[in-house]
């Protein structure tokens, strides 16, 4: 078996299972933001429900539209925070100590290796980075699992995809996976397990394994997944209060497909309007000149990400004719960029310095585009509209070419602003 | 079950951001959603859409965000079911939770077209297409879910069942 199929019969109480096959599968953790857990809630007490299965196994996060952009986006976190109360949660995250949902229960050490975990939000893939399977579901049915702990699933088939060769300099895991993307198309992996492997991925820093996973969602597929190693317990053994189990693929485990990548010809990827999967190498784009860059997000928001884009701002000015805005994904990276003077580099550069929030990634504040306007993000989707006015424009790429594009007003290979290998 | 209805087209990943911008989920009221759906992507929809109309897609609809406001928004607005080549699998999920029908057949959504009357048997997967006089067959809805679609939704098939809400059992499998 794969370690998704794995995964999934364990939480049903089966030794075997098999792609197509319906199975009621225990949830670890169940997630729900002030954007879908209003109507989760609703459907919970629509059931007839009167206690969340386990209170520390809901967590409520508070991200998209906060700190509250307006009276409803008040309103809206108003209910989450009364139902925690109501419902002793354990994990409710008031703005002070919250962040971007993805980025923030890896760091509280809320999910874990082996892991179920559904979240009301497309990108709960995210967390397959720790070698969990984690899919995004519907706000009825978060409401539904917090009510018995337990959701139907059909397992999925799996995709094996193979890296292999050494990364190019300025190449991260958002360049593999937008690579990917545009390799694969948008419905690539449709119902499908993505399951990342190879030399290239277990050379990869786990903030990188995070951004993959996140967009596995933007191939279409159920759940991104990497098999755990070193560097995963490296992440969590610090932070896991609870046990977890390690599962990985069997040598004979079966999959739909195998594709095989060549890092070393992957060099640094922009996804053009207004569809994630069509990507280009930065280089042959042309002049596009960007009105705004965005570095945050959950896929691109974490410390590594700000210490890439730190190590090219460093003692240079962004260009006149364009805004930079930083959103650090969680407090205490947040907290960790200000000690490690990436805030001064930032504010020094002309950026500004979001709080941590989804804010302007799906067109809710903190950043939004008018019309006509043209962002460079590190965010995850540029459909159109996505940002802000249907007229503006969203191109994708890592915190480096963001950065770099930055400091030279269009889109730009990291390399034309620092000497090359540095 | 049978639905009867006239078809709006639409084309291939039409995602959730189109079906209904983020903008407005600072809210989840069904008859505002209904007000706002498909805004950009077709801005007479809201209007002209009748109770019971038919949407036919082509391959990855719903694609992207989660945000079971799109297809309650579509419900909302009166769409009664949805045939498309392919669905995103979040999508696909929160329309029959909802109790919103939905239908695969890449031949009817080549070959049906705007305006035309259809009726579609969800038990069998048949979809007659009145006006043009043709037939295509769907992949039927599995039983297990054509039962969520009856009772009208998950919520109220839990209703039905009498949920009894058992307790967490956090002991962990031992076999790897």
């Amino acid at each position: 078996m794969t370690i998704t199929e794995k995964i999934l019969a364990a939480h049903a109480g089966k030794k075997q299972v098999a792609p197509g096959e319906l199975l009621n599968v225990r949830i670890d953790l169940a997630l729900g933001n002030d954007i879908t857990a209003p109507l989760a809630i609703k459907a919970f007490q629509e059931i007839g429900a009167k206690k969340v299965f386990q209170r520390n196994r809901v967590v409520l996060v508070p991200d998209h539209f906060t700190p509250a952009k307006d009276i409803l986006s008040a309103e809206q976190c108003q209910v989450l925070r009364e139902f925690a109360k109501s419902q002793h949660l354990s994990h409710f995250f008031e703005i002070g100590e919250c962040g971007i949902e993805h980025a923030l229960l890896p760091e509280k050490g809320l999910v874990l290796p082996g892991d179920v975990v559904i979240g009301a939000d497309s990108h709960t893939c995210t967390y397959g980075a720790l070698g969990a399977f984690s899919t995004g579901v519907g706000s009825t049915e978060l409401g539904a699992a917090m009510a018995t702990g337990k959701l139907w699933f059909k397992v999925p088939e799996s995709l094996k995809l193979l890296y292999y060769g050494k990364r190019n300099p300025w190449v991260s895991g958002k360049d593999l996976i937008l690579f990917t993307i545009g390799d694969m198309g948008v419905d690539g992996a449709l119902y499908q397990a993505m399951e990342f492997c190879g030399e290239t991925i277990q050379n990869l820093p786990m903030a990188s394994r995070f951004t993959m996973t996140n967009m596995a969602i933007e191939a279409g597929a159920k759940n991104g997944i990497i098999e755990p190693d070193e560097i995963t317990f490296q992440f969590v053994k610090s932070r896991a209060k609870r046990a977890y189990r390690i599962y990985r693929s069997d040598r004979d485990a079966i999959y739909a497909e195998i594709r095989e990548y060549n890092a070393s010809k992957i060099f640094p990827q922009v996804a053009l309007p207004h569809i994630p999967s069509n990507v280009a190498d930065v280089r042959e784009v042309g002049k596009i000149e960007i009105d705004q860059v965005l570095i945050g997000s959950c896929t691109n928001g974490h410390l590594d990400d700000l210490r890439v884009a730190a190590k090219i701002l460093k003692g240079k000015k962004i260009s006149s004719s364009l805004r930079l805005i930083v959103i650090p994904a969680t407090q205490e990276i947040y907290r960790q960029a200000i000690k490690e003077g990436l805030v001064e580099i930032f504010l020094s550069a002309g950026a500004v310095i979001s709080p941590p929030t989804c804010g302007p990634c799906l067109g809710g504040h903190m950043g939004v585009l008018a019309k006509g306007e043209r962002a460079l993000a590190t965010t995850n989707r540029n459909f159109r509209g996505r940002m802000g006015h249907p007229q503006s424009e969203v191109y994708l790429s890592s915190p480096a070419v963001a950065a770099a594009s930055a400091v030279k007003g269009r889109i730009c290979h990291p390399e034309e602003v620092m000497r090359k290998g540095t | 079950m049978k639905l009867e209805g006239r078809i709006w087209k639409f084309g291939s990943n039409v995602d959730t951001d189109a079906i209904i911008a983020a903008r407005y989920l600072n809210q989840s009221d069904p008859k505002i959603l209904a007000k706002h759906v498909m805004e950009e992507e077709r801005p007479e929809f809201s209007r002209k859409v009748r109770k019971g109309d038919i949407l036919l897609a082509e391959k990855n609809f719903g694609c992207g965000s989660s945000r079971e406001h799109a297809p309650l928004a579509l419900k909302a607005a009166g769409i009664s079911c949805i045939i498309a080549t392919s669905f995103a699998r979040i999508f696909y999920r929160n329309g029959l939770n909802l109790g919103l029908p939905l239908l695969e057949s890449s031949e009817a959504s080549e070959v049906i077209q705007e305006g035309d009357r259809v009726r579609v048997h969800l038990t069998t997967g048949e979809i007659f297409d009145l006006t043009q006089r043709k037939k295509f067959l769907g992949k039927p809805i599995p039983p297990f879910m054509q039962e969520l679609i009856k009772d009208g939704g998950l919520i109220r098939h839990l209703k039905k069942k009498r949920l009894k809400i058992k307790g967490y059992r956090s002991v962990r499998p031992r076999t790897i």
